[in-house]
Order: structure tokens, then sequence, then C-alpha cells
């Protein structure tokens, strides 16, 4: 797959931070570092404040430089009750002591035409609490690989502030700018000022798809095998529908990783991962393995520069270090059995000038990672290894409607891809996408040589009773 | 929980808006409840969502998933959200007296 200009996409709006400004220079620096010092929130909180200490950021900390910061503005430039941190920690305090949680289990609130995005957080001391009685969730959907201009942040920053909590994560673990805590009455002017004003979408949450990631990709990562961004975007765009208005099982998500480094780690997390790999063999610069040999070329690009290592010892840090022993030194050459190697990228990693991924490259996909709920952890399993895809990705978009169709259909309400994959067997999912089963399909290769046939695969034929296998086998 | 006037009566909701007791629903609450969920009147089509979300809901003690309500309504999703645009779990469900479905976040 060769590197294109991305096709057309919706133009993107310039934001000017002092055409949407809502406060001044010296409303949002309101308070000295002395006064920070001094600044005792109306709640004690010292099981909180243990969580300060270290040398570690602590959100305590910045919840309180939030708590001051609301105190010093004035009443009517804050639309969301000004103690709203301080409840946040008066309340995150008193379910520490209480050893359970002050937040009501779940709350349906929403924005016009949307069925998620947004997700409804109550206390359930909203006496003691008032400024906090409300605090719903919002995502809002991160741009690719999360390229930000300063105008952007600074004008989020104002909206949510105003009419929020000012307090925001950033990202969540799906990917989204998460805003933290507003009201039920201010939730429909946010996602019309995001809408129509920032020119930025919210995010998935329910059951239906979550807001798509990527990694990095070809916008800075040399080892990006496919265009992470542009896929990311064409599927974020395609599957609009699925992304705001649940109608899935349970949620479904999507993450491409540009190499299988997986900076976004979709192996252990979506539901469909797109990993970018290679076909052709690993390209081997013999003379830049010499330089790493001798010392010239510092491994891992001189990540792990400023402790004595040692000298660079190629057999013990990448031959020996290869999952399935496909690399030796012969004659001071490097040679790699390309059709062993199970594109762990460790070697690559480790030299980066000596060796990289083939030229022939695409994408593989693999199904079914999920959290532990149910059965545990699991991670995604590889059905398809090798496909070559373009923009707008037809042939992709035909195996997740395949999936999607199937889930649908068969899936119980809050079954994962791979819970139902699971319940239904892996051949069946098989059949579903129409692709013969292969080795690399087992969970552990080369440890479980087990592959099931149906009786219609088996040349000839078989035959085989259950009633009267159990004449000579006990259960 | 607070009560709010609906229909001329008073009726218990829940911080999102939704009835606490099933039992009181009727066709006027249901009237009552759309103007609150973006729904100016029932019209036909509106009620012939809102009676399967009921008739399911007493069945089986739950909303049905969006899937079989489509399927059984003949609606597309696309359909629902133009017909309840604060979408079937929180606008459709309300509407036909629902408690609050359990929600996944």
């Amino acid at each position: 797959m060769s590197f294109k200009p991305p096709g057309p996409k919706v133009p993107q709006r310039e934001i000017k931070y002092d055409e949407v400004r809502i406060y001044t220079d010296e409303e949002i620096h309101n308070y000295t570092e002395e006064e920070l010092k001094n600044f005792k929130i109306k709640y004690d909180i010292p099981m909180l404040e243990e969580l300060e200490k270290g040398p570690w950021p602590s959100f305590v900390a910045d919840t309180k430089q939030l708590a001051l910061h609301r105190r010093k503005l004035a009443d009517d430039r804050v639309l969301m009750p000004k103690e709203c941190a301080e409840d946040l920690l008066g309340q995150l305090q008193l379910s520490l002591e209480h050893g359970e949680t002050h937040w009501k289990h779940g709350g349906i609130v929403g924005v016009s035409g949307y069925g998620g995005g947004v997700i409804g957080r109550y206390s359930d001391l909203p006496e003691r609490f008032p400024a906090i009685a409300h605090f719903h969730t919002m995502r809002i959907n991160q741009p690719n690989s999360k390229f930000y201009k300063t105008d952007y942040l600074r004008a989020i920053a104002d909206l949510w502030n105003f009419r929020g909590s000012g307090c925001m994560n950033m990202h969540g673990s799906t990917g989204d700018i998460i805003f933290l805590g507003t009201t039920t009455e201010q939730l429909e002017p946010i996602f019309q000022e995001m809408a129509h004003v920032l020119n930025q979408d919210i995010g998935g949450s329910g059951s239906n798809l979550r807001t798509p990631s990527c990694c990095i990709g070809k916008a800075r990562c040399e080892f990006a095998l496919f265009d992470t961004q542009e896929m990311c975007y064409e599927m974020t765009m395609h599957y609009q529908d699925e992304l705001h208005r649940p109608a899935f099982p349970y949620k479904f998500k999507f993450k491409f990783d540009g190499c299988p480094n997986g900076c976004v780690a979709s192996i252990a997390r979506a539901d469909i991962s797109f990993i970018g790999t290679w076909r052709d063999d690993i390209r081997i610069d013999q003379e830049a393995v010499k330089a790493y040999m001798a010392g010239e070329l510092l491994p891992n690009a001189g990540a792990h520069r400023g402790r004595d290592w040692g000298k660079f010892d190629i057999q013990r840090e990448v031959i020996d270090r290869c999952p399935t022993k496909c690399m030796a030194l012969e004659d001071g050459k490097l040679v790699i059995n390309n059709a062993e190697c199970n594109r762990c990228m460790h070697c690559i990693n480790t030299m980066p000038r000596a060796l990289r991924p083939g030229t022939d490259t695409g994408v593989m996909l693999l199904f079914g990672a999920k959290a532990p709920i149910l059965d545990g952890a699991q991670m995604s399993v590889c059905l398809i290894p090798f496909m070559k895809t373009e923009p707008p990705y037809d042939n992709v978009k035909e195996i997740i409607e395949k999936t999607f169709d199937w889930w649908m259909e068969e899936g119980k309400n809050r079954e994962r891809l791979g819970e139902l994959i699971q319940r239904m067997g892996l051949p069946k999912f098989l059949e579903v996408l129409g692709i013969p089963p292969a080795p690399h399909m087992i969970t552990e290769p080369r440890s479980n040589p087990y592959i099931f046939w149906r009786a219609e695969d088996v040349p000839g034929g078989l035959t085989f009773d259950i009633n009267e296998y159990r004449t000579k086998h006990a259960r | 929980m607070a009560m709010i006037e609906l229909a001329g009566k008073q009726v218990e909701v829940d911080e999102d808006g939704f009835i606490q007791d099933p039992e009181i629903w009727d066709k006027e609450l249901a009237e009552a409840l759309a103007p609150l969920e973006e729904v100016p009147t029932l019209t036909e089509d509106h009620w012939k969502v809102v009676n399967m979300i009921r008739e399911y809901y007493l069945r089986t003690g739950v909303a049905p998933m969006i899937r079989k309500l489509c399927k059984d309504t003949g609606f597309t999703l696309k359909q629902i959200y133009e017909l309840f645009p604060t979408g079937p779990a929180k606008g459709a469900c309300k509407i036909a007296g629902l408690p609050k479905p359990t929600g996944c976040v």
C-alpha cells in the first residue's frame, strides 16, 4: 500500500480563539501561587491529600487549582455551580471513607438526534453536595492521533469552564476528550456550540460504535505500514449512524495500529483490530547491522542511553530474543527466515537503522478483544493475516458489515463480539466471514495443533454416531 | 424523587424524568410526556412504537432491544430517531411509561 495524499474530506474550520473566547486573560489567571498554597477547600479531605504526596502529578492537586479558580470567578461567569470542584473532592473523600461510590447507577440523558455520547451521572447525596447533584460526562470525538491547535484547546477549555465543571480528561481510554460534569440543561447548548461553532462532534457511548481511534501513523512514525489516520477518518465518517445511534447488543470498538508495535493497543481492546503488516521480507542493511555490533549506532535509537548497559550484544539482545527463533548470524551477516517471522517487531525496534519492515504492506484484521467482565480479558484473534486495501476500503467494510450483521442477529444483550465468538465457536464465525480455517487462527501458535473440521470438509465424508461412540467411551 | 404535574395529576419521576410507577401510565400521560422529549404531538406512527415498547415491557419486564423494536414496528433506526429525536431509549421508553432502562455507558 503506497502512501497517497488524503482524499476529499469535510473542510476543517479554522478556530480563532480570540473570536470565540469567553474569559479574559485576567479571569483565566485569577490566582497567585501564594493564594493556592494557602487555599483550603470547604471539606477536610485527609485521604485524598495522601494522593498528593510523592513525585507524581495528582488529580487532587489539579482539582484544588480548579476549585480556587472557580471560587474567584464572578458568580455570573459560570453556568455550572461554582463549588462543583470542591463538592467533587468532598464526595470522593466520603466515598473513600465508606468504601463505596456515591454516584448513582445509570442515568439517561442525551442531546437531540443522538442516542450516545453523553453519560448521565447523579450524586446520591445531592443535598450534601448540591453542586454535583448533576455531573454528566460528555465524550468528545478526538482528532485523529490527537493533533490539536492551541486555539482549539483554549476554546473548548473556556466553553467547558463556562457551561461545565471545567474538569476534563485528556483522554479517556477509548481516546475521546472527556468532559466531566455538567447539568442536564447545559447539554444541548454545549452540543450546539461544539457542532456549529467549534466544528466538533461528540463521540460514542452506550451500545454503539465507540469513537474509532488510531496511532500517530504516517504523520510522524517511520514504522506505519498503512495510513491509520486516513482509515480511521473514513470509518468514523462512514459509520456515523452506528457511532451516534446505539443499536448494537453492546459496545463495539475499532482501533487502527500502523504496525505490530500497537501504540493504541488495538489487539487488547478492539472488537476489530486493524494492524499494519507486511508480507515480503524484512529489509536488512548489513552495513548498519555491523555498525550496531561495533557500537557505532545506539540500539533502540538511543532510547535506553544514560545508563551503562554494557556493550551491545546482538546475540543476546536480538537473536536470542526472537520468539520464533528465525534469526541467526552467519559469517558476520544477519539472516532471517522470514516465513517464520511472527511480526513481533523486537529486532526492528532494536536496530531500526539496520532492519525495516518489507515494502509489500497491508493490514491484518483481528477480532474479539475485550476487558475482563465475563471470562477474563481476551486478546483479539488474527483471522485475516494480510489484506491490501485502499480508500474507501470497500473490501474492509464488507467484512465489518458481515460482522455487524451476525453479531446484531445472534448477540445477546451486552455480549461483546469476542464472547459471541466464544459461545458460538470460531468455526461459525469463519463461516459468517466466508474465510477458511488456518493454523494462524489458533490462540497460541505452535502449542495447540487442533483444527476443527466439519463433516463436509473431510474428503470421502465422515460418519460419526455419538451414541455408538458412548458405548465404548464413558463421558 | 421529584413530583411533576402531568395531565392534571401529580406524578413521581426520577431525575431523568422517567415515571416511577409504570402502573399509572395511560394515554393522557403519554401525551403529556411527549413534549418533554421533543415530540409535539403523538401521531399514529409514534403510537405504533410506544405500544410495541409498552407491550414488550409488560410481557418481559424489560425494554426491547433496538433491533427488535425496528423489526417489529417496521421502522428503520433513522425513522425512529425522526419520530423520537431524543432516541428510543430516552424518548420512546419515557413516553411509553417504562422505568429508566438500565443504562450502559
